[in-house]
């Protein structure tokens, strides 16, 4: 039982290592299909601006609403600012970015592919000469690599001024001293560490999401399937992937 | 037996899914330049031989050849080399459906032969809808077409290339008598014309016979018949007999 699951796991560990060696070797080879790139970039970070937007002014205004709350019994609610934007930049925002994209994106690419496969799409692809891995799951990846640490920046600006609106125009706090607790406490480091972590988890979804897409088999139920798999798969990944970026990075906030 | 034109051999092919045994041995030549049709009944395994004949399904044993080129031994990115000579138009048209009909037939344009010149390619776009009786469609999504329609542009699409090697997987089934006519008609244009190898699955026996110079019968993972309409129409094979019988007791009615 226990022998049979475990070599189950590593067969699929097995394709799945290989799936990602042809999509590397994807990254060199030609044509170099620029528009579709830019056509994913479209698709995935101009048209979640708005989601992300929302979600990251939501944390910041309830991280502030929170944060103050217990700070002002000990008078300290002026760093605020400063925790709301650190947290936000090390952590909230790639974070919150990427469970974000994984609901909105994820689940479509793998929806996609696993579509195209089901009803021979993907054949037909490879009929004409062209590796379906490098059409399609290579310019996902570089677009996510991309879309995620810039969209996790406009999270971060966004949820700052969340922050600051909860901060200075709600719950009084002074507003020079909240800056300048903001500014002093955060550091490029700090916002640094956050887009390297949304470029790795981007690229992470991507590949984990256009994987699935490859495995879908058997109608419409099949795809469903494998996209539901590609989202929690993709999700508990970037957790534990945040987790040991996280332990990475702790020497350089000091 | 002598070999002289065969483009594409197939020999001894094995496929089975699971318990189920698809291909059991097949040997079958298709000779250059030359229509041929393979009938069978519904389920027998025509359209794995044809995916097996261009590299997207392995068979479990046995070879397959392209001229002199073992397509069985072929790696991944030299099979991708070797499908340029090929057209293929699956049976479920299998369009991309996040493409116009415009885009669908351009794809092997831009891909296969490298066309990037966007008037060259509406150009060769239309003249493939004149072709399939489809004019002025190419803005069209496939989802806005009826089943005969995407049947067609995956005619047409296959066709663009101009390959060596044409496989049409039934490409006639589910069109109306007339328009049928178009399909098989188109097929004897392109082979006698352009002098392209057509190799088609149908179950149209009465069209099979006008247009081929060949016919290959798979039953039960084996072909049970194969020569020019002439020899197989007087076979004595039990469920040759049986197909040919049925399709053309429907003309004396
Ligand atoms: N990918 C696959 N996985 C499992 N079984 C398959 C697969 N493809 C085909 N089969 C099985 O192989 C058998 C032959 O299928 P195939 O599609 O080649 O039939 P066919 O001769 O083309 O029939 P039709 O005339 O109805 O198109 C069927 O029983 C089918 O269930
Ligand atoms: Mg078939």
């Amino acid at each position: 039982m226990i022998v049979k699951w475990a070599v189950g796991v590593l067969e699929e560990l097995g394709r799945f290592v290989l799936y990602w060696g042809g999509t590397v070797r994807g990254l060199v080879r030609r044509p170099f299909r620029y528009w579709l790139i830019i056509e994913q970039i479209e698709h995935m970070g101009v048209k979640s601006v708005p989601i992300i937007a929302l979600s990251s002014m939501a944390i910041g205004m309830i991280f502030a609403l929170q944060m103050i709350a217990l700070l002002r019994p000990f008078q300290a609610e002026v760093i605020t600012g400063m925790a709301v934007a650190v947290s936000m930049a090390r952590e909230l925002a790639p974070v919150i970015t990427t469970l974000m994209l994984i609901a909105k994106n994820g689940s479509a690419m793998s929806a996609e592919i696993g579509t195209m496969n089901v009803t021979e799409q993907i054949d037909a692809m490879e009929t004409m000469s062209v590796d379906p891995v490098h059409y399609l799951a290579v310019p996902r990846i570089i677009a996510a690599v991309i879309v995620f640490p810039v969209l996790t920046l406009l999270a971060n600006v966004i949820g700052v001024v969340g922050s600051y609106i909860i901060g200075v125009y709600v719950m009084n706090v002074e507003s020079a001293a909240y800056l300048d607790q903001m500014f002093t406490g955060l550091t490029p480091i700090d916002v640094i560490s956050g887009l390297i972590k949304a470029a790795v988890m981007g690229y992470i979804v991507a590949l984990i999401c256009t994987y699935m897409g490859f495995k879908a088999e058997g109608g419409a139920q099949g795809v469903g399937n494998t996209s539901t798999t590609a989202v929690v798969t993709s999700s508990v990944a970037i957790l534990i992937a945040d987790y040991v970026m996280a332990s990475l990075m702790m020497g350089w906030y000091f | 037996m002598v070999l002289l034109s065969a483009i594409i051999t197939v020999s001894d092919v094995h496929k089975a899914f699971g318990s189920l045994v698809v291909l059991n041995g097949i040997h079958v030549t298709f000779e250059e330049g030359k229509v041929t049709t393979v009938i069978g009944q519904s389920g027998t395994g025509k359209s794995v031989l044809f995916k097996t004949m261009i590299g997207i399904m392995k068979p479990d044993h046995g070879e397959i050849w392209y001229r002199d080129t073992s397509v069985t031994r072929l790696s991944d990115i030299e099979l991708i080399e070797l499908r340029r000579s090929f057209g293929y138009a699956f049976q479920g048209a299998a369009l991309f459906d996040s493409m116009t009909v415009g885009e669908n037939i351009a794809f092997p344009l831009r891909e296969v032969l490298g066309i990037r010149d966007r008037n060259e390619q509406r150009r060769r776009v239309s003249e493939m809808l004149e072709w399939i009786g489809l004019p002025g469609i190419e803005g069209k999504f496939p989802a806005e077409l009826s089943g005969g329609m995407r049947k067609r542009v995956g005619v047409a699409r296959s066709l663009v290339t101009k390959p060596d090697v044409l496989l049409f997987d039934e490409p006639t089934t589910g069109l109306d008598p007339v328009l049928g006519e178009t399909i098989n008609d188109l097929v004897v244009r392109v082979n006698k014309e352009l002098g392209l190898t057509c190799i088609l699955i149908t179950h149209d026996i009465q069209a099979s016979f006008r247009i081929s110079d060949k016919i290959a019968f798979l039953h039960e993972g084996r072909i049970a018949e194969e020569g020019p309409p002439k020899e197989v129409a007087e076979s004595n094979h039990p469920m040759v007999k049986k197909f040919i019988e049925n399709s053309f007791s429907l003309l004396e009615v």
